[in-house]
């Protein structure tokens, strides 16, 4: 049957339903298990294949090597793109991505990222 | 009355996406309809040339972000097809039920942005409040929202769980349940048929002459659609039947795409009961062989083209996007002739448009001969050196010390 | 002296209009807002959004007329208050009363929607001329079934004074219900006035930006947002005062109250109808107003003068 003001009902019972917005800033939002944010690396594990900087489509991962078998990685959070690339090149799981996404800062040099080997622990020994 | 030519775009609240339309009116009444392409154009074919293949895919994902899915796996099709891959069952029937579920987000979404057209925000708040169900299982599935990632070439990168089966069950039962709510109102809502019904007319003929896809198409009973005239991924093994509507307006559109979203549902729940066993992947060489290959995909929108041509090395010599919007773009002046400024936002949304996607082509106005011409690349250096000068800003001399350095 | 004074500045004057307005459109955006499942805004938003306004720079265009162009924001907020003066709110008695002042109140509801379309018209942008020309075709449709509409009551009451009015609805009771079709109809009319959904076609924003404010900004636009607040509480009042008139005699108190329940319930009837219905076109609205809307308004007219002959008043 054609007729105005269908929605009305459910109009009406929305008055009584909680408000499907979400209340971001304030609760904070759980990503699904496996979500693609920002990259995590461990040191101890890469061996400097560079495969993750050559696949990367954005040119935002760079592979220092800092001492005998110690690499660090330097990551340019504003031209990552996520999409883990980097994660799925690596041969020894040194890169993972986590469920970070709260990324934006004020300050555009806080988005260079640089995980170091322990330099200093190798020296001890 | 006087005409007066007013401006729709480059910026405007019913376009989403920058885009120049001039309107000639009289009164309310449309006379003449102009559209000018090209303020989106970021040269991504160009530099698909200078990335890998595997970069590629990513590159290609973002071409667009509502159909980033569909993109990604029609590229990945053409270079399979070149470095003759078999792709495995299972990964074909995780790329359609991802298609699938991008299909319903990018269907309720345009749905929303009609219902805003039209000045219906009820609608456009409820449709987008559910659209969150299918974006957060994508998110699951996938670990993004948009710009989901999961192809590879040679399958797919992440597996469907058990867990990810029953969450896609489950809201694909939520969402079907709303779209049934959704087609009784787009059916039975008075003001809202006023508005849609016998606006932005397009018959079957000249659907058909110019070239119209998706369902912009079928609305006008066109029965074309990629996924059963040219099965790729599982469709053919999934029993899909063409939804068509003979209303040939918007309101055919809107009962088609809605008539989709049921049958996306159905196709969702035929692939994972029929979901194989197996690898999601096999590997693929870094350096494709020569060859070229064309891939064709029905995307939301309508059917998405590309091709790839590899000249033996790991980049591609050449990729050719053709967007479903440039081809539905050509049927707005036709769909609005003799219309009224009013139903101007609803027909240009009707045929979903995705202008970032089509942009393509530069043409060049040059400034001497006053017509519509190419430009040589030399003449547009020429140019641009000139009118630097011409506002006082000299580079020759920096040129020189560069040259000079070098 | 004084008294004309506070009446004029505080009360019913610009600073009670003023607040009443803005509670009034924080209401409809938080019923609407909830309607849509959504939180909606918090109680200061609205006044918020004016002082934001208020604080930002009028930006004149140099096309405009600029005299004109200042002007009309102020026209619309001083007839919407001068109005105001007309309607009885919770008595029977209203600050102003002559025999006539119905027709008085109607005209000053109407230079709002003249001096939407003169602001529009002066800016000389498209947008703005092309929502200039809508708002004044609107205008053609509503106004005759609001003003036949509002007639029927005023000549049951064989008077053309609001106050009048009032007193003989307090004396005869259960009157005002032979008017339930005119309040219908003054409400459909009212969505009209206030340019608001199904009706809002002059400032629809998806085809012509901002329509006749597109050009706006800064102290001139907040004076105009101001003005339509205003506009809601005194058209509300005054549907209330005409078709409402129930407990007028109550104590003080009580009379207030009661008013502010009459102007909620007309303001979420305007916020429902918000809701559920998607814009009208043009043509489409001035065929609804005068092919269905304008012969109702006759009925109830008819259904007036018979009830009068009856009832020998």
């Amino acid at each position: 049957m054609i007729r105005p003001g269908k929605m009305l009902v459910q109009v009406l019972q929305s008055l009584f339903k909680k408000s499907a917005t979400s209340q971001y800033p304030f609760k904070k939002s759980e990503m699904p298990a496996h979500y693609r944010g920002k990259i995590n690396f461990h040191p101890e594990l890469c061996i400097g294949c560079k495969m993750c900087e050559r696949d990367c489509p954005s040119n935002a991962i760079k592979i220092v090597k800092v001492g005998d078998k110690k690499f660090e990685a330097q990551f340019d959070l504003a031209k990552c793109i996520y999409c883990a690339q980097c994660v799925d090149s690596c041969i020894k799981k040194a890169l993972e991505s986590t469920k970070e996404f709260e990324l934006a800062v004020l300050d555009k040099n806080k988005l260079k990222v640089t995980f170091c080997a322990d330099v200093k622990k190798d020296t001890d020994k | 009355m006087r005409k007066v030519v007013i401006p729709i775009g480059p910026q405007h609240p019913a376009l989403k996406e920058p885009e120049s339309f001039s309107v000639t009116l009289s009164g309310e009444r449309i006379m003449a309809f102009s559209a000018r392409l090209g303020y989106n154009h970021r040269g991504i074919e160009k530099a698909c040339e200078e990335r890998t293949y595997l970069q590629d895919v990513y590159l290609i994902e973002r071409i667009c972000g509502i159909c980033s899915h569909t993109h990604s796996t029609c590229f990945v099709q053409a270079v399979e097809e070149i470095a003759g891959l078999q792709v495995p069952k299972r990964a074909l029937y995780i790329r359609s039920i991802i298609g699938e579920l991008e299909r319903i987000h990018s269907h309720l979404l345009w749905l929303g942005v009609a219902g805003h057209e039209v000045g219906f925000d009820t609608l456009l708040m409820y449709t987008w409040r559910d659209r969150e169900v299918v974006m957060d299982i994508l998110a699951e599935l996938t670990g993004n929202r948009v710009n989901y990632g999961i192809n590879l070439i040679g399958g797919v990168k992440r597996d469907l769980e058990k867990q990810h089966i029953t969450d896609i069950l489950k809201s694909v039962d939520i969402l079907e349940e709303r779209t049934k709510y959704y087609i009784q109102v787009c059916k039975e809502e008075s003001t809202l048929i006023q508005r849609l019904s016998g606006v932005g007319v397009l018959s079957h003929n000249d659907a058909l002459s110019l070239g119209a896809v998706g369902p912009t198409a079928r609305a006008s009973d066109v029965a074309r659609d990629t996924r059963a005239d040219d099965p790729y991924a599982a469709y053919d093994e999934l029993d899909f039947k063409i939804v068509t509507d003979d209303h040939n307006d918007v309101y055919g559109r809107t009962l088609v795409r809605l008539g989709e979203l049921m049958e996306s549902y159905r196709l969702i729940r035929t692939a994972i009961k029929n979901l194989p066993e197996g690898l999601i992947s096999v590997k693929a060489p870094r350096k494709i062989p020569v060859g070229e290959a064309f891939s064709r995909y029905e995307a939301p929108r309508g059917e998405d083209v590309h091709y790839v041509k590899s000249n033996g090395t790991d980049k591609p010599e050449r990729v050719k996007v053709r967007a479903p919007t440039l081809a539905n773009v050509q049927t707005v002046a036709k769909m609005l002739e003799d219309g009224q400024l009013a139903d101007l936002p609803i027909v240009i949304a009707a045929i979903d448009p995705c202008f970032s996607c089509t942009d393509r082509l530069i043409s060049v106005n040059s400034s001497k001969s006053e017509t519509l011409g190419s430009m040589k690349w030399e003449d547009l250096r020429l140019y641009g050196i000139e009118w630097h000068r011409s506002k006082g800003m000299d580079f020759s001399a920096i040129n020189k010390k560069l040259a000079e350095r070098l | 002296m004084l008294i004309s004074i506070f009446n004029l500045l505080v009360f019913p004057g610009i600073i009670f209009l003023g607040v009443a307005g803005m509670s009034a459109e924080f209401i409809d955006r938080k019923l609407y807002a909830r309607m849509q499942n959504r939180t909606g805004p918090p109680w200061f938003q609205p006044w918020a959004d004016f002082i934001k306004l208020v604080s930002k720079e009028d930006v004149v265009p140099t096309e405009a007329n600029p005299r004109m162009f200042r002007a009309m924001p102020i026209f619309a907020l001083t007839s919407t208050i001068t109005a105001s003066f007309y309607i009885p709110l919770w008595s029977t008695h209203a600050l102003y009363s002559f025999n006539g002042d119905l027709i008085v109140t109607i005209y000053l509801l109407t230079i709002p929607t003249l001096t939407y379309f003169l602001g529009g018209w002066y800016s000389t942008s498209l947008y703005s001329k092309i929502g200039a020309i809508r708002s004044l075709t609107q205008l053609f449709a509503y106004e005759v079934p609001l003003l036949m509409c509002i007639l029927a009551p005023a000549l049951l009451a064989n008077t053309w004074s609001l106050s009048e009015m009032a007193k003989f609805y307090s004396h005869h009771h259960w009157y005002w219900m032979f008017n339930l079709l005119g309040f219908a109809i003054s409400l459909i009319a009212l969505l009209g006035k206030l340019e608001k959904v199904p009706f809002d076609i002059p400032e629809a924003e998806t085809e012509i930006v901002g329509g006749t404010f597109t050009e706006y900004s800064g102290r001139l636009l907040a004076m105009f947002k101001l003005s339509i607040n205003i506009e809601t509480i005194v058209g509300a009042s005054l549907v209330s005062a005409v078709y409402l008139p129930f407990g007028l005699q109550l104590t003080p108190a009580l009379g207030i109250l009661l008013y502010v329940g009459k102007l909620l319930f007309i303001i979420s009837i305007l916020s429902l109808s918000r809701t559920i219905f998607a814009r009208f076109r043009m043509d489409q609205m001035v065929e609804f107003c005068w092919k269905i809307v304008s012969p109702l308004a006759f009925l109830q007219m008819l259904i007036c003068l018979i009830l009068k002959g009856v009832l020998a008043i």
